[in-house]
């Protein structure tokens, strides 16, 4: 028989009887590309080591070489599954930078779309971690919802996935009445839908099983582990961007920032379901409070190409011209650094811009939270069996396109 | 004469052999497609719905499809076994088909150790499904191969036990006999008598079949397909193929023991296994029910339940029916 080359893991002396496995990066459970090596005695994990870096695309270092605009596009790639909070959240970062203001209608239609993103990015959190533990219907429930979120998308800025939808100083387009009407029948709808999920797992006895002291982490760990989102506040810590450093329009509007006790998977699964009701009732006082005006902002740089009445599109000047304006105009850029957090789905996304004046960043840096919850996959797999690995893996809420960047 | 008799018999048993053979299969395929269209249509989507009418011909094309795929052979796989393992699966499940009585007198072979040859079988089928983990050179076969073993050991007694009670009740193993001990009447059915065991008789039947909530053999968002995950083609619809069939089997083993076998509540002339079927499939569907609403168990909470649970349970439940039947006697 002839053998092949086996690829063979190194084994130190002493673990000749540990149980080699590793999970991924071709996995159906682990969110993309993530590759975990585990050493397993049986089936408990004694070791788990998390390796990223399958769908790195080196956003940040083609920052660099790109304008502030270009950029944009970029973030819809990181978390792919609220691409409209990334854009959110570089605008708003961008903006801090170059010191251009946001008109009031902007700044309600940003924080409309970031909670639509989150309940799309939510929905997909339970579906998918619904489906790891094994419950296949709520995948299919969420999907139902989720849809009709992307569809919403589809309809305001003609993408469902990589939308692209905010511009520095606003937003790129404005909302429809059949828009508004139509979100608020999926605003109306949408508690109902909460607790038809709920219905199959929240109280059902194996899901209670796979879920309650697993993957448990204490305030203190959580904190020290930097995890961020509904992660952390599974674990009872109060941290939320929007309500502590508020951006777009979250001063404004009232909800609240719901926390777990235990902190294991079930707490942070009950946190995230009321983190949807709560978004459900943001999206409702931005339907009724949504202000008039302009969705871009008088200074914002002519670098963003925004449908100003009147304005003419010159047959050999579409962006090309902007794009050569924007990098003559040094003026407008400023140098210095800047950090500003947002709050995504998945935690607390922060982009951080060093610029020396030119019209583009001298470093642009993600501070992904992805990253930083794989980076705790470690420390809460230690002990737990590989069926609980996946659970934690789902209930971490990793995307890896965030991740690895 | 004599020789040209028995010649003649065993022509007439192949062909009964041919006919079983044939409907079970087709009944496999259309087990699948059953399976999903329920489940379609729980999960608020239609299942399958573009070959024939209302997908009508799908397992048919399913089948041609796996048919003609390659078959592929891992290069460090152990051949033979590799190659063996899902026809050990297959044709065990198939040879405890002999012993089920569809209808009065329509047995293969109404053999008098019936209940126990159809435990044997189930039990030797789940080789195949650890030859396969094993043959397959695979980490993931091999974790799935084990948890398969650790199952079936543990639930097959419970499967037993559970029976016991059935057994002293009706004095038989012959499955025949079984169901006409419980007489034509409703409440005849075992199911009223013995509810305890019909309870661990099911949940470990979900088990045994490698059914949600136990289908940790080959739950795959953990061990990507568990023991089948190198096999491919027409060697993976065998591995397929076992477990409907194992359904099947289970389900008219508990159609027999607790549900009155072919009784109802008029007899049907021109096809006498009507009733045996409709309990059977009456039974796979809340199989397929609890696939479409429940998770999965983690693997040390199944032994749990299979060894501080349900055997407890069941020696409970044959003390408690030996007690009934001193005192009734």
């Amino acid at each position: 028989m002839n053998k092949a080359t086996t690829f063979n893991i190194p084994v130190s002396a002493g673990d000749e009887d540990h149980y080699r496995l590793r999970m991924g990066p071709q996995h159906p459970a682990t969110h993309g590309v993530l590759r975990v090596d585990l050493d397993l005695d049986g089936e408990t994990i004694l070791e788990c080591d998390p390796r990223v870096g399958y769908l790195h695309r080196g956003f940040e270092k083609l920052a660099e070489h790109r304008t502030y605009v270009q950029n944009l596009v970029l973030t819809d790639r990181l978390d792919y599954m609220s691409a409209m909070a990334n854009n959110v959240g570089y605008s708003e970062a961008v903006e801090k930078l170059l010191a251009i203001g946001v008109p009031l209608r902007a700044k309600y239609l940003r924080t409309m779309v970031c909670e639509m993103a989150r309940l799309a990015s939510h929905l997909l959190w339970l579906a998918t971690h619904a489906l790891d533990i094994g419950a296949m219907t709520v995948f299919l429930y969420c999907f139902r919802e989720r849809e009709e979120l992307l569809e919403l998308f589809a309809e305001l800025c003609g993408a469902r996935l990589t939308t692209t939808y905010t511009r520095l100083g606003g937003v790129r387009q404005d909302v429809t009445h059949s828009f508004m009407m139509r979100l608020e029948r999926f605003v109306d709808a949408f508690p109902a839908c909460i607790e038809e999920y709920e219905t199959l797992i929240d109280t059902n006895r194996i899901w209670l099983k796979r879920t309650v002291n697993v993957g448990t982490v204490s305030a203190e760990d959580a904190v020290s582990l930097c995890l961020t989102g509904g992660s952390l506040r599974g674990s009872g810590v109060d941290y939320d961007v929007r309500k502590h450093f508020p951006y777009a329009a979250y001063d404004r509007l009232d909800f609240e920032i719901p926390l777990g006790e235990t902190g294991d998977t079930y707490a942070r699964y009950r946190c995230r379901m009321e983190e949807m009701r709560q978004s459900n009732y943001i999206l409702r006082q931005c339907i009724e409070q949504m202000p008039p005006g302009p969705i871009v902002g008088d200074d914002a740089p002519d670098l963003v190409m925004p449908n100003k009445p009147g304005r003419k599109v010159e047959v050999d000047t579409p962006a090309r011209q902007a794009l050569i304006k924007l990098v003559e105009d040094r003026d407008t850029f400023m140098e210095g650094d800047v950090y500003v957090p947002t709050e995504v789905p998945k935690g607390e996304l922060g982009f951080y811009f060093i610029s020396d004046g030119n019209g583009h960043p001298y470093r642009m840096h993600i501070r992904s939270p992805s990253f930083i919850h794989i980076g705790a996959l470690k420390t809460l797999a230690k002990g737990a069996m590989v069926a609980d690995l996946i659970a934690i893996i789902g209930t971490l809420d990793v995307v890896l396109g965030e991740c690895d960047r | 004469m004599q020789i040209l008799i028995s010649i003649l018999q065993i022509i007439i048993v192949l062909v009964q052999i041919g006919v079983l053979v044939g409907v079970v299969l087709l009944h496999v395929a259309y087990a699948t497609y059953f399976e999903r269209k329920i489940i379609g249509h729980m999960q608020v989507r239609m299942g399958p719905m573009i070959v024939g009418w209302h997908g009508l011909l799908q397992p048919i094309a399913d089948g041609i499809k796996s048919f003609f795929k390659e078959d592929i052979v891992p290069e460090q796989a152990d051949k033979p076994l590799f190659l063996a393992a899902p026809i050990v699966c297959l044709v065990a499940m198939m040879v405890s088909l002999a012993v089920l009585p569809f209808a009065k007198g329509w047995a293969l072979s109404d053999i008098n150790i019936g209940l126990l040859f159809v435990f044997a079988m189930s039990s030797l089928a789940s080789y195949g499904i650890i030859l396969a983990g094993w043959a397959s050179n695979s980490k993931f076969t091999l974790l799935g191969g084990m948890r398969s073993m650790a199952q079936v050991i543990s639930y097959e007694i419970s499967l037993g036990l559970s029976l016991v009670g059935v057994m002293m009740l009706s004095g038989s193993l012959n499955l025949t006999e079984i169901v006409e001990a419980q007489g034509s009447s409703f409440f005849g059915m075992y199911l009223f008598t013995q509810p305890v065991a019909f309870f661990v008789f099911f949940i470990a039947m979900l088990a045994e079949t490698n059914r949600v909530p136990f289908d940790l053999p080959e739950a795959e968002t953990e061990l990507v397909s568990g023991y089948c995950t190198e096999y491919s083609g027409m060697r993976y619809a065998m591995f397929f193929m076992a477990e409907y069939i194992g359904m099947f089997v289970m389900a008219s083993i508990g159609v027999v023991c607790f549900m009155g076998g072919w009784n109802g509540p008029f007899n049907v002339p021109f096809l006498p296994p009507i009733w045996f079927i409709l309990k059977v499939y009456l039974i796979i569907f809340l199989f397929i029910w609890i696939r479409a609403t429940i998770p999965r168990y983690r693997y040390d909470q199944l032994m749990a339940i299979g060894w501080k649970l349900l055997i407890p349970l069941a020696l409970g439940n044959i003390f408690l029916t030996g007690l009934a039947k001193i005192v009734i006697n």
